[in-house]
């Protein structure tokens, strides 16, 4: 129960990059990835922006190995590559220990389910019946371990846009159980035609680049991908002798309790996530050197957070950015993508700016980071991720004394 | 890791719901698959919110607040959910507005209420309970992810009171999907002999079934003493070694268990798998089935808990139940075996208090 758990690899995919070398090279020189939508079929394409991958199914197929014509689906695709290269970065063979994963996905295959309710819609008997199998969140969790050759523990949790921080918090809570050894977790989601008529419905999508933390934010801007981190016990680092990029020091969950997809307008929520996962860290809140904030863009996310984030911080706020003006809102992979992210804040000793940013929100007057920081201590960081039923999630990774 | 389980909820196709369990007797099935009997969700939701719930939601958050009721919690410490498909209902009515509408002017609800956690956070939000909350979606190892994390949060932290929960729906179109990929079979062709007659697909079901689970021994109906799961063995020799190596570990052997309830499901090659380990390792057993009772789906397998629990409690066994059943001694020991399409298979070990 008191082993520590430490991250020995990442891997990523987004709209700023095909990997984490990519990903890397567009935070630091303010390359985001909001534009227009070409992989889908919508009456919103020209209307509003998103944070796409560029690349079809066929070379994503092509880029694994795969069949071309294979029925996968495209939140399959992205789960495989990101996991793949954080277990390549990890260098650790998942074959040869105990080795579970866990993921996370807001909709699972809906990009292939719904192309194929639009046939079935008014013929029951119509429509390719193989498009509907990956249609469950677990479809592309099996799909990765088998690609993996992962077999002793799978899992996949969907809390909205909280997912993927969870299933790195179940991922490190089966290792200190000691129900594994290595665990791959984190979590991948593709742009739907459900997803963005749904957040359309709500009237939070920003009809231009997204603006978080900004005093005339107009929303968020959806995007996709996957975000991986190959956690390890450290009894098994010790064994193998291998050096890990970051601790998994804390984390926490709580649930705002106030309305199904409203946050609290006293950032209840996240006010005991953040303290929950520095409890568990054992770490004070000014030990935190950077906050990558949920920040959607949304008028009610942003103030909620940064009322919890003066609730936990006072006036020292340490330095914070939201990274989805980059990435846009990876929904059920957002988690794993800024796992992933902060991982890179701590090995390089940066801290990514949050684009778009003029004006503090009067009501918290608190200013993110707006240009890249070269050379900064960054040991500890914190990650937020909130979602939909009140769900609020914190991780806290610091620099691995090692 | 061992915890207790303080009391039970189920809404299921029979009348399991503020029924005594012993006086089970099993509905019979009409339709193409079986459909939960819905209690009156008046007594435990305010009706303007009942309106705006999907059916799915509806049984989930009743049966939550039973459990709960009943075992005196006002706020558990934390609320964990598994769910195979999740809200279903509401997914297929925003994806009909899509289409019908052509993208324009959808109302939002069935969106808000289409997410997995749902359920989880609808209970939350009733008690304004700021609790852990969890909702885990993984096929047939939904309700076992969900049981595991219980376990260890148990495990963490002694004190707490976890209210964990297996929920399913099924609907006529995902039954319709479900039946066109040969998961499912239509119950009404074949009438009552459905569950000898083994055919391709299983006869589907759903259900709401939730449980509070605790450190505390005290007045509680069953112990859950271990879980494991198995992902797609390479043979059925690895699946029995796995069963052996899991009694082996917490130091039985088969003859200690009083009954093994089974997933018998009326799929041929499903229940091969079953008639398999039953023989070769559990000859001499008790042998239970309790899918006749709720049907197939991917969380069934809380239902199983939820028979255990009670058989353990109240030292009766439903006849409905019994496959093959001597009835010599009482049952103080029941290992739950559960598998779909031989991909996830789970074992469950409960003990009597």
């Amino acid at each position: 129960m008191n082993d520590k758990v430490y991250i020995a690899g990442i891997g990523m995919i987004s709209a700023i990059g095909q990997n984490v070398t990519e990903t890397l090279e567009s935070l630091k020189t303010s390359r985001h990835g909001v534009g227009r939508l070409e992989n889908i079929d919508t009456v919103y394409k020209d209307k509003i922006p998103f944070a796409e991958v560029k690349k079809t199914n066929e070379e994503l197929k092509i880029q694994l190995g795969l069949d071309a014509n294979k029925t996968i689906t495209r939140t399959s695709l992205f789960g495989m590559i990101a996991a793949h290269e954080a277990v390549q970065n990890s260098g650790i063979d998942v074959k040869q220990f105990r080795c579970g994963i866990v993921s996370a996905t807001s909709v699972g295959g809906m990009d292939l389910s719904e192309r194929f309710y639009d046939e079935f819609y008014s013929d029951n008997n119509a429509g390719d019946i193989n498009g509907i199998k990956g249609h469950d969140c677990a479809d592309s969790t099996e799909h990765i371990a088998d690609f993996l050759g992962i077999k002793d523990y799978l899992g996949t949790i969907s809390t909205a846009c909280s997912s993927s921080a969870n299933s790195i918090m179940f991922g490190s809570r089966l290792i200190k159980n000691d129900i594994v050894d290595v665990v791959v977790a984190g979590g991948t989601d593709s742009l739907t035609r459900f997803t963005l008529n749904g957040f359309n419905t709500l009237m939070i999508l920003d009809k231009n680049h997204c603006r978080p933390f900004d005093a005339n934010r107009a929303g968020l801007n959806l995007g996709e991908g996957a975000g991986f981190v190959v956690l390890v016990s450290q009894r098994l680092l010790n064994k193998i002798n291998a050096r890990p990029l970051a601790e998994v020091a804390g984390y926490g969950n709580a649930n705002d309790a106030y309305h199904q997809t409203a946050s609290s307008p006293d950032g209840q929520g996240a006010f005991l996530a953040m303290s929950k996962a520095l409890a568990v860290s054992g770490l004070r809140p000014d030990d935190i050197d950077y906050i990558n904030v949920h920040g959607t863009g949304t008028g009610n996310n942003d103030l909620s957070e940064g009322i919890a984030m003066k609730r936990i911080f006072g006036e020292k706020t340490p330095l914070f950015s939201s990274t989805k003006a980059f990435t846009g809102h990876t929904l059920g992979a957002a988690g794993g993508v800024e796992a992933v992210i902060s991982v890179l804040a701590i090995q390089n000793n940066l801290i990514f700016p949050n684009l778009n940013f003029l004006e503090p929100i009067p009501e918290i007057n608190i200013s993110p980071v707006t240009s890249l920081i070269e050379n900064v201590k960054v040991d500890h960081v914190l990650s937020n991720s909130f979602g939909f039923g009140g769900n609020n999630s914190t991780l806290i990774l610091s620099r691995p004394v090692w | 890791m061992k915890i207790y389980i303080n009391s039970t909820a189920a809404i299921s196709p029979q009348p399991t719901f503020g029924k005594p369990f012993e006086l089970i007797k099993p509905v019979k099935y009409e339709a193409e698959y079986l459909r939960c009997i819905e209690p009156d969700y008046k007594e435990y939701i305010n009706p303007v919110l009942i309106r705006r719930m999907g059916r799915v939601v509806k049984m989930g958050v009743a049966a939550g607040i039973r459990c709960l009721r009943d075992a005196g919690i006002e706020s558990p410490d934390a609320i964990i959910t598994g769910t195979g498909l999740g809200c279903i209902e509401d997914t297929e009515s925003f994806l009909n507005e899509i289409i019908k509408n052509k993208e324009q002017f959808l109302p939002p609800t069935s969106f808000i209420q289409s997410t997995h956690n749902t359920i989880a956070g609808q209970i939350a939000l009733l008690l304004k309970c700021n609790s852990y909350n969890y909702a885990y979606v993984h096929r047939c190892f939904s309700f076992e992810n969900a049981l595991l994390d219980a376990m260890m949060m148990i495990n963490e932290q002694n004190s707490y009171n976890v209210l964990l929960g297996g929920v399913d729906e099924l609907t006529k179109t995902s039954w319709t999907i479900m039946k066109r990929l040969g998961i499912y079979k239509d119950v009404s062709e074949k009438g009552p002999d459905i569950f000898t007659d083994r055919t391709e697909g299983s006869i589907a079901g759903e259900g709401a079934v939730f449980f509070t689970a605790s450190g505390i021994p005290k007045d509680a109906y069953a112990s859950v003493d271990a879980i494991k799961t198995l992902y797609k063995p390479a043979s059925t020799d690895q699946t029995k070694e796995f069963i052996k190596n899991f009694l082996e570990v917490h130091g039985l052997i088969p003859q200690d268990i009083d009954a093994v309830i089974m997933g018998y499901s009326a799929d041929k090659e499903s229940d091969g798998i079953y008639d398999l380990i039953s023989d070769q390792l559990f000859a001499d057993n008790n042998i239970l089935n309790y899918k006749p009772l709720c049907g197939e789906y991917f969380t069934s397998v809380s239902f199983a808990v939820w028979a255990a629990a009670n058989i353990l409690k109240l030292n009766v066994c439903p006849d409905a139940m019994k496959i093959r059943y001597n009835g010599n001694n009482a049952l103080r020991r029941i290992l739950i075996y559960n598998h779909f399409k031989n991909s996830e298979h789970s074992l469950i070990l409960l003990s009597a208090c």
